[in-house]
């Protein structure tokens, strides 16, 4: 299997409509494909696809219960979160525990030398699985609003990856932080989609940078050419970073987009480009030694 | 008065919104919470007065001097960010969440906390005002503590130098950064664009921002991309008694703006697009609830 991560620094480049089309192509090829949506907080791909809802399975997080009949309020758990997730006020008796900053370690029931604290699951959000002709192949990590961060959802997802899956393609979230990250660390190849303007490039120098430090092989796909400048295939130029595929800007890929729609269902020229650039993806870097 | 411009959808066009607003006339405080990818000092050359380091989170380190394979800590982490490579622990910086946990367990006292401190916040002074921003270091956790910064140095300028208005450029998603860059602001102005993904993250956005009880406003950019969905989300923004601040077409002229390193309103005043925008504006500025 390989795995292939679709990113980009900057939102709205065109991650979600490269990932879908590639998906959609690999299918079209018989290829054994996985789409797994990893921008769990906004998760769009599935409103390109016709599938059908096949599983679900809840993201949980342990959370700590403290029992303040047995609770001496010593505050060693409040010494030992890490996440000011637990407030206490020795004085009054007053011990409460701060779900949303809560990240789950356990270091308070560790701490907890009275056996006062037991932990419960809360909801962080759902991996939900569907198929398309009857196999499962869509896997989309969406999190709960209000939670604080995707990324439990994200591996949870991640995890889900049926091992015969010839090729896994990972809609990543937007950025270079944690979420990204997470998402691009699985994969064995990460494709940059960026946009020919000064942001674009700003934010895909970042994305470079980050993926040099972890090892990731990378290239990159220019969406909406002509609209910007030269400037990011100089720098792709200079930085030696292979240019993938140039994808022209028309008022029409984006209407079709808005509505839903698949390119690689109408334009077969753009089909076969995406098809030879995974392809490529596909000899030299699958069967790659990294495993996760 | 803090107006946080935000979306849900990245690339919705918030940051080319921010800009234009901050260069209509009246004088701004931009703070760019985007941490995670901040691009307006692009366009406005900010003269750099401060440099502050973040330091976020910390990452467990071993000292394999002091290690004894006792594997202890590898039953400790809940993160799975400790494993038995070649018969030696390691800890993956990636999968390490900071939480101290293995290192307080340990009883050879062989792991330490160590500090990324590669994180930054800037502010300076720009043609029209003051501006805030943040760099997160990659890969760093986007805990919203950097965008509290941003927003604190915003507010400590907006004293000091007497400018009342603070523009914030939020970070897309609807996480913990967009929560720190909602807190305690007058006014959401949430920009959506007319496709599936932007209405179905634009309704995500707004469980959020509902729980905040502000002024809310929507503008719906490149809106003659699809002019039906765009007809479909003021429907909607109807029916939940959102005001459509404005609505912007898609304009060759805003990406060719941004490439000279301006906003719309600066390089191109006097155009359509330019012209709607500071109607949307004063739309968003004077209307009271």
């Amino acid at each position: 299997m390989i795995k292939i991560a679709i990113a980009s620094g900057k939102g709205g480049t065109g991650k979600t409509f490269i990932a879908t089309n590639i998906f959609n192509i690999l299918l079209q090829n018989n290829y054994a494909a996985m789409l797994v949506d990893c921008d769990a907080e906004e998760p769009n791909a599935l409103a390109f696809f016709k599938a059908q809802l096949t599983g679900k399975k809840e993201v949980t997080q342990q959370i700590p219960v403290i029992n303040t009949e047995i609770c001496n309020f010593c505050g060693k758990c409040h010494e030992y979160c890490n996440y000011n997730a637990i407030f206490i006020l020795p004085q009054m008796k007053i011990i409460k525990v701060i779900p949303d900053l809560c990240h789950g370690c356990g270091a308070c029931s560790v701490a907890c030398e009275f056996e006062a604290i037991t932990e419960e699951p809360v909801s962080l959000g759902q991996v939900t699985t569907y198929s398309l002709k009857n196999t499962d192949c869509i896997l989309e990590a969406r999190m709960n609003i209000g939670v604080m961060s995707p990324v439990s959802v994200i591996k949870a997802a991640i995890k889900q990856i049926n091992n015969k899956t010839d090729v896994a393609i990972l809609d990543a979230p937007p950025g270079t932080s944690c979420p990204f990250i997470q998402t691009v660390a699985t994969a064995d190849y990460v494709i940059l989609v960026t946009e020919p303007t000064p942001f674009g490039l700003s934010d895909l120098r970042q994305s470079v940078e980050t993926l040099k430090k972890i090892n990731k092989p990378c290239g990159v796909i220019i969406n909406r050419a002509g609209l910007g400048n030269n400037d990011v295939s100089n720098y792709l130029f200079q930085e030696k970073i292979p240019l993938l595929l140039e994808i022209q800007f028309k008022k029409e890929i984006a209407g079709l987009y808005s509505r839903g729609k698949l390119l690689s269902e109408s334009d077969s020229t753009f089909a076969e480009q995406l098809l030879t650039v995974v392809k490529n993806i596909i000899t030299s870097h699958g069967n790659s030694s990294h495993q996760r | 008065m803090e107006i946080a411009v935000i979306s849900g959808k990245g690339g919705t066009g918030k940051s080319t919104i921010s800009a234009a607003f901050a260069t209509l006339n009246g004088k701004v405080i931009l703070a760019d919470c985007d941490v995670d990818a901040a691009n307006l000092y692009l366009l406005f050359n900010p003269s750099h007065k401060e440099e502050v380091i973040y330091i976020g989170g910390t990452k467990a380190e071993i000292d394999y001097s002091k290690c004894t394979n006792c594997r202890l800590c590898i039953g400790y982490c809940r993160f799975d960010a400790i494993t038995d490579a070649d018969d030696k622990v390691v800890i993956s910086e990636i999968l390490c969440d900071g939480c101290v946990l293995c290192s307080r367990i340990c009883p050879e006292k062989a792991i330490t906390m160590v500090a990324n401190e590669k994180s930054r916040m800037f502010s300076g002074s720009f043609s029209n005002g003051e501006i805030v921003y943040g760099r997160l270091s990659p890969g760093e956790e986007n805990t919203g503590k950097l965008v509290n910064m941003v927003r604190e140095k915003a507010k400590q300028l907006s004293r000091e130098t007497g400018i009342e208005t603070i523009i914030i450029d939020g970070p897309p998603g609807i996480g913990c950064p967009v929560i720190s860059s909602l807190t305690g602001t007058n006014k959401a102005v949430m920009v959506t664009e007319p496709t599936i993904s932007g209405l179905n993250d634009l309704k995500r956005i707004r469980v959020l921002v509902k729980k905040f009880k502000l002024e809310e406003y929507v503008i719906i950019n490149k809106s003659d991309l699809n002019d039906s969905m765009s007809s479909r989300i003021k429907k909607w923004c109807k029916e939940n008694g959102i005001t459509v601040a404005g609505t912007l077409p898609f304009d060759r002229e805003i990406v060719d703006a941004l490439v000279q390193g301006k906003s719309i309103t600066e390089l191109y005043p006097d155009s359509t697009t330019a012209k709607k925008i500071k109607k949307i504006w004063n739309k968003i500025i004077n209307q009271k609830r």
